[in-house]
């Protein structure tokens, strides 16, 4: 799976927990929970979202690094590539 | 035979616009069936039914907004409405939701529903004349219009106004309505306000310990813990759970707790989780997040919007420390949770640093009063503290 495709993922993924959301004006390198006015229960929709498309087990203390989109697709590229 | 009618999705809502039928003459349904999609103001909510039976015919197109009680459906079925229904133009939709929102007062007078009651305001009728024609002389809105000298709608209902359209329309109905509910809390209810910190060590130890062995789709948030506290509280200080209706509390059959959810675009919902007394915190938060994703995307369900018999709040996602809540009525309480931080705490003649999270609790001083309420708190507080048997 690419980076590419990997951030498609992403940002389908934001999508459906933030529908109003215009993600075309999202700083990749922001944080995802200001910019978007995401809680913890959104967050929580998230990553199981996340599982559930990439088969990525994101644990609990990891979740500071899925904080921007950038840093979403290079911790889960990590993650992709080494499963 | 019988009258499927637009629901009363609160105490706030006027009128509905049946936007889908999702069922077609010569259906089956079964209770819990979601037969429509109604606009109201506070977005797109499934209509579920609540009887067994077969559609009969569809009596209103879809785009018609019409008032709460307006005729929508016939249904044909072995299985009778409940009762409410046939005295109540605003059916129960909830097959949780209490049978009738009103009790017969202990003046003897006879039991009058809300919507009769609207109706007798808005037609000027006195209602020490109206005769009752329903269960134990019951008031209905019909006996109101009656009494006015006007027939009751049997035809669709005049339309009350256009169906809302836009985004932007939809939030100024949802801010209109959020503003007549509160508006109405703080001009009838007689509010008082107790807090509490409350040490959050154990629950978050246990927490972090519990998810670091859980897959991703099976953790758990803090807030479950604190929603099944405020549940399991309930049984304790019953006079916090249920309605304020006709001058007297009505017990809520069963704990549902509305979960305040703020909408980005503007707004907040606070629909129903069911049963939570008595549900494992699996469920409660797989729950929890499909209604606010429900919640996110705008369409909710009837039984969740309708029937909620008290309602937590927690405001500490953006770092307000303390919440002082209002009661959505005609609920009788509302607890309200802050956001957890770090703080010094004495404990066995140390200080030191814990967890800590403010709970306050906005209760109905004619259903309850500080004493008890002080006792629900501390309930809260205890059961916090043992977090593994929540």
């Amino acid at each position: 799976m690419t980076r590419d495709e990997i951030r498609d993922v992403v940002r389908r993924t934001l999508s459906a927990i933030a529908p109003e959301a215009d993600l075309g004006t999202l700083d990749p390198k922001g944080e995802l929970r200001d910019q978007l006015d995401i809680d913890s229960v959104d967050f929580m929709n998230f990553v199981v979202a996340l599982h559930q498309e990439l088969g990525v087990d994101v644990p609990e203390a990891d979740y500071p690094k899925l904080s921007s989109l950038d840093g979403c697709v290079a911790y889960l590229a990590a993650k992709v590539c080494a499963s | 035979m019988s009258e499927f009618r637009m629901p009363s999705l609160g105490a706030d809502m006027e009128a509905g616009t049946v936007v889908e039928w999702r069922v077609h003459p010569g259906d089956r349904v079964k209770r819990g069936d979601i037969v429509a999609l109604v606009e109201t103001e506070k977005g797109l909510i499934e209509i579920e039914i609540f009887q067994d039976g077969e559609i009969e015919s569809l009596v209103m197109p879809e785009g018609e907004k019409v008032a709460v009680g307006t005729v929508l459906a016939m249904i044909s079925g072995e299985a009778a409405p409940p009762p409410a229904a046939k005295v109540e133009p605003a059916p129960k939709v909830a097959p949780k939701a209490p049978p009738v929102p009103h009790r017969t007062e202990s003046t003897g007078r006879a039991r009058v529903s809300p919507l009769a009651r609207k109706r007798a305001q808005e037609l000027g009728v006195d209602l020490a004349r109206v005769v009752g024609s329903g269960e134990g002389g019951a008031i209905a809105a019909a006996d109101v219009e009656r009494a006015a000298g006007q027939a009751p709608p049997t035809a669709p209902a005049p339309a009350v106004g256009p169906p809302p359209g836009t985004a932007t329309d939809r939030q100024a109905a949802m801010r209109k309505a959020i503003a007549a509910a509160m508006a109405r809390s703080k001009r009838e209810i007689p509010h008082y306000y107790l807090g509490t910190h409350v040490d959050m060590s154990k629950a978050m130890a246990w927490l972090t310990a519990e998810n670091l062995r859980r897959p991703v789709t099976e953790r758990l948030l803090y807030s479950a813990l604190a929603i099944k506290a405020v549940a399991l509280a309930v049984h304790e200080v019953p006079e916090t759970n249920g309605f304020w209706v006709d001058g007297a509390f009505q017990p809520g059959a069963g704990v549902h707790v509305g979960v305040a959810i703020s909408l980005r675009q503007g707004g907040l919902v606070a629909p129903a989780i069911h049963d939570v007394d008595e549900m494992p915190l699996n469920d409660l938060m797989r729950s929890m997040l499909a209604l606010v994703q429900r919640a996110r995307s705008g369409v909710l369900r009837s039984s969740e919007v309708s029937d909620a018999t008290i309602t937590v709040t927690n405001l500490g996602e953006r770092g307000v420390e303390t919440v002082f809540g209002i009661i959505y009525p005609p609920q009788v309480a509302l607890v309200g949770f802050g956001t957890l931080v770090e703080q010094p705490w004495a404990a066995d003649g140390m200080i030191g640093t814990r967890p800590v999270i403010a709970a306050s609790l906005s209760g109905d001083h004619r259903a309850s009063d500080g004493h008890r309420g002080a006792r629900f708190l501390a309930a809260i507080d205890r059961l916090l503290q043992e977090p593994e048997k929540l």
